[in-house]
C-alpha cells in the first residue's frame, strides 16, 4: 500500500505543492475502494512512516 | 444466409475526385479517374472474362481474357491495364474477342487436369467458369505434348492448405497477394517460359517465410492453393457473416459453412477494418472451437481438491447463487465480485458488470484490460477527454511519418501491419521505439528511418526526450495549440519539458539511445507531414504506463498531430473486445461510456433504469481483489472468459489470492489454468455460437452471429441472466439485441446503436447519437471531446524493479504471431507447428557469458519466482535483455513476472522484470509442482 501511494505521488510531485495535493487526493477518491482508503487511514493514524508527503498531506482530505 | 460471394471488380478502386465517364457495351458508366476499363465495365455490370485479375491487387495483364475492343483504336487491349477515359467507347464482346478468349481458354486447358468432378475447387473455380463464360468446347491441342500436370507433386507441409503446382496456371495472382495484401514476399515465380513456376523461396510453405496468412489461397483462381477443411469437406452452402475472435483488428469473417458445421473462414471483402484480408489466427486457427477439450456440462466440488461432478444447469446456478449469497451474509455485501473478458461480446460483459453492480450489490467488477490497455484509458482521457484511440485503421494511408511505440504489429496485430506496411511502401517514414530490432525495424521494402532502442522501462524518458526537441526547437503548433489546448496546462508542460534534465543528451544514459538519432525522429515526427503514433503493450505495461499514454499525446497535441485523418494516438489492443469490455463499464469505478460512480446524476440514471440503489464508490480491482482475498475480505469471485492464474502478474500471489477463496466460478471453454481453483465450472460458448458486438481498436462496433448453437445449451449472456435471477435480482432480456438497447438507452455515446443500423451499414464507430448518426470515424476534429487538450505534465521516474548482481538481466514479454495471449485457444489448433513451446530469446553476448548454447534448457529467475524454458540466441536483442512469450501453461512466464505496476491504473509491469538466465539440468520446482496440481485439480468424476 505505502510503495502504490508513493508511487502516484511521485508522478504528481512535478506539479505546483498544492495542484500536487488536489490530484493525488482526487485519484485516491476516484479509484481507491473504501477499505483500501480505511487502511490508509489506519496506517497514517499510526504514524505513516514511509508516506510520501503528499499522500499525507491527501489522506487528511479524504472522506 | 445464402453462400456470399462478393463481387470481384477485376482491379482496385480509385479514390480520385476527378470522374470519368465512358460507355461500355453502349452504356454509359462513370467511374474515378485512375480506374480500368475493366473494373467500369463491371460497374455497368458487365464481367469481362479474366484470369490474372482480382480486384485485390493491380493489374498484371498476362492472361489475355479480357481483352475487348474500343472505338476508333486499334488491336484488342487487355481491360484490366487500360484505363477508363472520358468518351472512351468499349466493347466486350465480338467474334473477334470470342475467337481469342477460346483462343486462350484452350492453351490454359492443354496444360491442366481434367478432374473437376473430383477436384477440390469444384464449384468454386474460376478456370472452370471462364471454360464456360468464353463457351470452350474442345481443346485441339490434346493432353499429350509437354505439360506440368503430370508431375503431380504436392506440397502438403502447412497445416492449412495444401500447394499442388500441377493445377497452377502461373496466373501470379498469389505471388501478388503476398507482396500486395499481405506484404511479406514469401512467394516467387520461379525459371522462364515453359519452366516458370510459382515457389516458396525453393522451399516447403512450412520452411519458407510464408506466414500463412491465407491471402494467396484466397486469391488463387483454381486449386492450386486450397484449404485443407475444404479438400476434406467440400463446399459451404452457406454463409454466417460474423468477427473475429482474435486481437483488436475485429477482422469481419465470412463462415462457410454446411449446416452447423464450419468448412472455412474467409475474410470478409467489405469488412472495414480488414478489407478482405486475414491472418492465421483469425482464417486459419478455429479448430478449438470443437476441441475434445472443450467442457459441455456445467460442473460443480466442494474443495479443489475433489473431482469435478457433472450437474444440471439448474442445480449449478442455485449452488453458484446459494454460495454467493452466504458468502455475503457470513463476510458482508463487498465480499464477492467478478471479472469480465475482452472475449466476450459488448451485451455479456454489459450483463456481467450490471449482475455485480445491482444483484452483487456492489462495484467489484473489473476486466482483463486491467492487464493490458487500462493506461490507454486512463491516459487519453485525461488528455483528449475520451478512453479510446483518435483514428479508423484507414487513416494510416494518409499518414506521412508512423510512429510506433512498443508494439509489434506483424505478429500481434497482422492483418492491419500489412495495411501499414503497404503505406510504407508508398514512401511514407517510420519510426520505431522498440528495445527489440522487431520485424518492422527491417523487412523487405520496409525499413525504419529510426530505430530507437530503448531499455526497457525508460519509456517516459524517451518520450520527453523527444517533447524537447520539439519544444526547445522551435518545432510546436503554436497556432494549434492557441485555439485547441488548454495554455495554463501547456506552458507549465512547456517549462517541464524545456528543462536541460530532459534533453535527449542528459536522458541517453536512461535510454541508451543516441541523442543525435533521437533527435533526427523527433523532427522527423514534427516536420514530416502528418504524424501517427500507433502503440501497443510495450507502452501500457510499465509502472508508468499511464504516464507514457499522456506523454504520446502531448507530443502529438504539441505537433497538431490530432483532430484529422492521418494522424493521431492509436493504442492497438490486445483483444478483439478489449475497447468494447472498457466501454461497457466493466471497471470498478465506472458505468458504461466511462462516466464515474460518484457521478449523482449518472448513478440516478442506472439507479432508475435498473431499479436498484447503487453504490457510489470504486471497487475492487483485480489486484486488490487478490489482495482481499489474501487479507480474507474478499470470499468469491465470478470470473468470465479470463485466465488470472495464467495471465496475471506473479502467479503464486494470484493463485494463493484464489485458493483463499470459498466460491471461485469459471466460465469458459475448457478447464483453464484458473479452473483449477474453481469450486464451480459454468461452460461457455465460443464466438462460433454468439450473437452480440465486438468493439475493436477503432471504436467500431461489429456484430458477432451465431453459426452453430451453443454447445453446452446456454449462451453466456444466458448464463450471467441465470445467475442474477437465482441471485434475486431479475433480468428478462430474450435476444442480446435487447441489451444493445438498455446500452444505448443508457450510454450517450452508443445512443445510435441498433443491430438493424449496425446490419444497415456493416459496422459502426462510436460515437453514434444525434450528433454523428452513421458513427465516427476520427475523433477530435476541431476541439477535443474534454474541450481544451490537456497537456499533463510526466516526470520520469524510474521503476523500483531494478537489475541487481543477483538478478542483472531485464526480461520483458510479448506475443508471437500463431499462439495467442493464453494459447487456451491457438494451443488447441495446429499452430503448435510453428510454436509448440515458449522460448526465451536471449543476446549471443548474454549467451555466451552464461556457456548457453541454441535449444538449451535454462533457468529463468527472479525475486518472484523461476520457471525453465528453452533458449533461442538472438541478435534481435540488445545485450542484458531477453524475451519470452506467455502462451503455454506450461512455461509460467507470470511465475517470473512482479506485483509492480502502473501508478495509477495497477496494469501489471509485465515488460520490466529483473532476471537471471541459466543452464538448467530439469524443470523448475514450480513446473514440478504444477504439473501434480493440474492433474489433481482437473479430474472429472466418472
Amino acid at each position: 500500500m505505502v510503495h502504490t501511494a508513493n508511487q502516484i505521488a511521485l508522478n504528481f510531485a512535478s506539479y505546483p505543492h498544492e495542484q500536487a495535493v488536489a490530484n493525488v487526493t482526487n485519484h485516491l477518491m476516484s479509484f481507491w475502494e473504501p477499505r483500501m482508503k480505511k487502511q490508509l487511514h489506519e496506517y497514517v493514524a499510526k504514524g505513516g512512516v514511509g508516506l510520501h508527503e503528499l499522500v499525507i498531506e491527501a489522506e487528511k482530505r479524504l472522506k | 444466409m445464402a453462400l456470399i460471394h462478393e463481387t470481384d471488380y477485376g482491379t482496385p478502386s480509385r479514390a480520385a475526385e476527378t470522374l470519368v465517364t465512358l460507355e461500355i457495351d453502349g452504356q454509359p458508366v462513370t467511374v474515378p479517374a485512375g480506374s480500368s476499363v475493366m473494373r467500369a465495365a463491371v460497374a455497368a455490370g458487365v464481367q469481362v472474362p479474366k484470369l490474372c485479375a482480382t480486384d485485390s491487387v493491380e493489374a498484371f495483364g498476362s492472361c489475355r481474357l479480357c481483352l475487348v475492343e474500343v472505338e476508333g483504336r486499334r488491336g484488342t487491349p487487355a481491360s484490366c491495364t487500360m484505363l477508363a477515359e472520358p468518351g472512351m467507347k468499349v466493347r466486350t464482346s465480338s467474334p473477334k474477342l470470342s475467337k481469342l478468349r477460346r483462343g486462350m481458354m484452350e492453351l490454359y486447358i492443354s496444360d491442366h487436369p481434367l478432374d473437376c468432378l473430383t477436384c477440390g475447387a469444384n464449384g468454386n473455380c474460376e478456370l472452370q467458369d471462364m471454360a464456360g463464360v468464353v463457351g470452350l468446347r474442345e481443346v485441339r491441342y490434346g493432353y499429350d505434348g509437354e505439360n506440368h500436370f503430370k508431375e503431380n507433386v504436392k506440397d502438403n507441409s502447412n497445416p492449412y492448405f495444401s500447394f499442388e503446382p500441377a493445377k497452377c496456371i502461373v496466373c501470379s495472382r498469389c505471388v501478388r497477394a503476398c507482396e500486395e495484401v499481405q506484404g511479406t514476399f514469401a512467394l516467387t515465380i520461379q525459371g522462364r517460359g515453359f519452366e516458370s513456376k510459382v515457389s516458396a523461396g525453393g522451399k516447403p510453405f512450412l520452411d519458407s517465410e510464408c506466414v500463412s496468412c491465407g491471402a494467396c489461397v484466397q486469391a488463387c483462381p483454381t486449386a492450386t492453393l486450397i484449404e485443407k477443411s475444404v479438400l476434406v469437406k467440400g463446399q459451404g452452402e452457406h454463409t454466417v457473416l460474423t468477427t473475429c475472435a482474435y486481437c483488436g483488428v475485429g477482422c469481419s469473417f465470412k463462415a462457410e459453412m454446411q449446416g452447423t458445421e464450419v468448412v472455412r473462414m474467409v475474410p470478409f471483402k467489405d469488412g472495414k477494418a480488414n478489407h478482405g484480408h486475414s491472418c492465421v489466427k483469425g482464417r486459419f486457427s478455429w479448430g478449438y472451437a470443437t476441441h475434445k477439450d472443450r467442457i459441455t456440462k456445467p460442473m460443480i466440488r466442494a474443495k479443489i481438491t475433489d473431482q469435478w461432478r457433472e450437474v444440471t444447469w439448474e442445480e449449478a446456478i442455485s449452488h453458484t447463487a446459494s454460495e454467493f449469497q452466504r458468502i455475503q451474509a457470513k463476510y458482508g455485501r463487498d465480499s464477492i465480485g467478478g471479472i469480465t473478458s475482452s472475449r466476450c461480446t459488448n451485451e455479456e460483459t454489459y450483463l456481467v458488470q450490471k449482475l455485480i453492480r445491482a444483484a452483487f450489490g456492489n462495484n467489484n467488477t473489473d476486466t482483463c484490460a486491467r492487464v493490458c490497455h487500462s493506461p490507454t484509458g486512463y491516459g487519453l482521457k485525461t488528455t483528449f477527454g475520451t478512453s479510446a484511440g483518435t483514428q479508423d485503421f484507414d487513416s494510416v494511408e494518409q499518414a506521412d511519418v508512423i510512429m510506433i511505440i512498443g508494439a509489434n504489429p506483424t505478429d500481434a496485430h497482422p492483418v492491419f501491419a500489412s495495411q501499414m506496411k503497404r503505406r510504407l511502401r508508398e514512401g511514407a517514414k517510420l519510426i520505431i521505439a522498440d528495445p527489440r530490432r522487431i520485424d518492422l525495424v527491417k523487412s523487405p521494402h520496409v525499413e525504419a528511418q529510426y530505430h530507437l532502442p530503448l531499455k526497457p522501462g525508460t519509456n517516459v524518458a524517451l518520450i520527453n526526450a523527444l517533447a524537447h526537441v520539439v519544444v526547445t526547437e522551435g518545432l510546436l503548433a503554436e497556432e494549434y495549440i492557441k485555439e485547441r489546448c488548454d495554455m495554463p496546462a501547456f506552458e507549465l508542460w512547456r517549462k517541464f519539458v524545456s528543462e536541460e534534465r530532459n534533453s535527449p543528451e542528459a536522458m541517453e544514459a536512461a535510454t541508451g539511445v543516441p541523442a543525435a538519432d533521437l533527435r533526427g525522429a523527433a523532427r522527423l515526427y514534427a516536420t514530416g507531414g502528418n504524424g501517427a503514433i500507433y502503440y501497443g503493450l510495450g507502452v501500457t505495461e510499465h509502472s508508468q504506463g499511464s504516464t507514457m499514454v499522456m506523454g504520446m499525446a502531448n507530443l502529438a497535441m504539441a505537433t497538431g498531430n490530432i483532430g484529422r485523418v492521418g494522424v493521431g494516438v492509436n493504442p492497438l489492443r490486445g483483444q478483439n473486445n478489449v475497447q468494447g469490455a472498457c466501454d461497457m463499464g466493466s471497471f470498478p469505478h465506472e458505468y458504461s461510456g466511462y462516466r464515474h460512480v460518484s457521478d449523482d446524476s449518472t448513478r440516478h440514471l442506472f439507479e432508475g433504469a435498473w431499479g436498484v440503489s447503487l453504490q457510489s464508490e470504486p471497487g475492487l480491482r483485480i489486484n486488490n481483489m487478490i489482495d482481499a482475498a489474501i487479507e480474507g475480505t474478499f470470499r468469491g469471485i465470478y470470473i468470465q472468459g479470463e485466465d488470472v492464474a495464467q495471465s496475471d502478474p506473479n502467479t503464486q500471489h494470484i493463485t494463493a489470492g484464489l485458493t483463499a477463496m470459498e466460491c471461485v466460478v469459471v466460465q469458459d471453454l475448457f478447464l483453464n489454468e484458473t479452473a483449477m481453483y474453481a469450486h464451480v465450472f459454468l461452460p461457455g460458448a465460443s464466438f462460433l455460437e454468439k450473437d452480440g458486438t465486438f468493439t475493436n481498436a477503432e471504436r467500431r462496433i461489429s456484430r458477432v452471429r451465431k453459426a452453430i448453437a451453443p454447445m453446452a445449451g446456454m449462451g453466456d449472456w444466458e448464463i450471467t441472466q441465470a445467475l442474477s435471477n437465482a441471485m434475486g435480482y431479475p433480468m428478462n432480456y430474450t435476444h442480446p439485441s435487447e441489451i444493445m438497447a438498455e446500452i444505448a438507452r443508457l450510454t450517450p455515446t452508443f445512443a445510435g446503436v441498433t443491430y438493424e443500423k449496425i446490419d444497415e451499414l456493416g459496422s459502426i464507430q462510436w460515437p453514434c447519437n444525434e450528433k454523428a448518426p452513421e458513427g465516427t470515424p476520427v475523433m477530435h476534429i476541431g476541439g477535443f471531446v474534454r474541450g481544451k487538450g490537456n497537456f499533463v505534465i510526466t516526470e520520469f521516474i524510474p521503476t523500483d524493479e531494478r537489475v541487481t548482481g543477483r538478478f542483472p538481466l531485464i526480461l520483458t514479454t510479448g506475443r508471437i504471431l500463431t499462439q495467442y495471449n493464453v494459447g487456451a485457444q491457438t494451443a488447441r489448433t495446429e499452430n503448435n507447428v510453428w510454436h509448440p513451446e515458449d522460448i526465451l530469446e536471449i543476446h549471443p553476448l548474454d549467451a555466451e557469458d552464461r556457456g548457453i548454447n541454441e535449444g538449451d534448457l535454462v533457468s529463468l529467475t527472479s525475486r518472484a519466482g523461476d520457471t525453465t524454458l528453452k533458449a533461442r540466441i538472438s541478435e534481435r536483442m540488445q545485450p542484458g535483455v531477453v524475451y519470452t512469450t506467455f502462451h503455454h501453461m506450461f512455461t509460467g512466464a507470470n511465475v517470473v513476472t512482479t506485483e509492480f505496476a502502473d501508478w495509477a491504473t495497477g496494469c501489471p509491469e509485465y515488460k520490466v522484470t529483473a532476471v537471471q538466465v541459466a543452464l538448467a539440468r530439469k524443470i523448475s520446482s514450480w513446473q514440478e509442482h504444477y504439473q501434480e496440481t493440474r492433474r489433481i485439480t482437473t479430474q472429472i468424476a466418472k
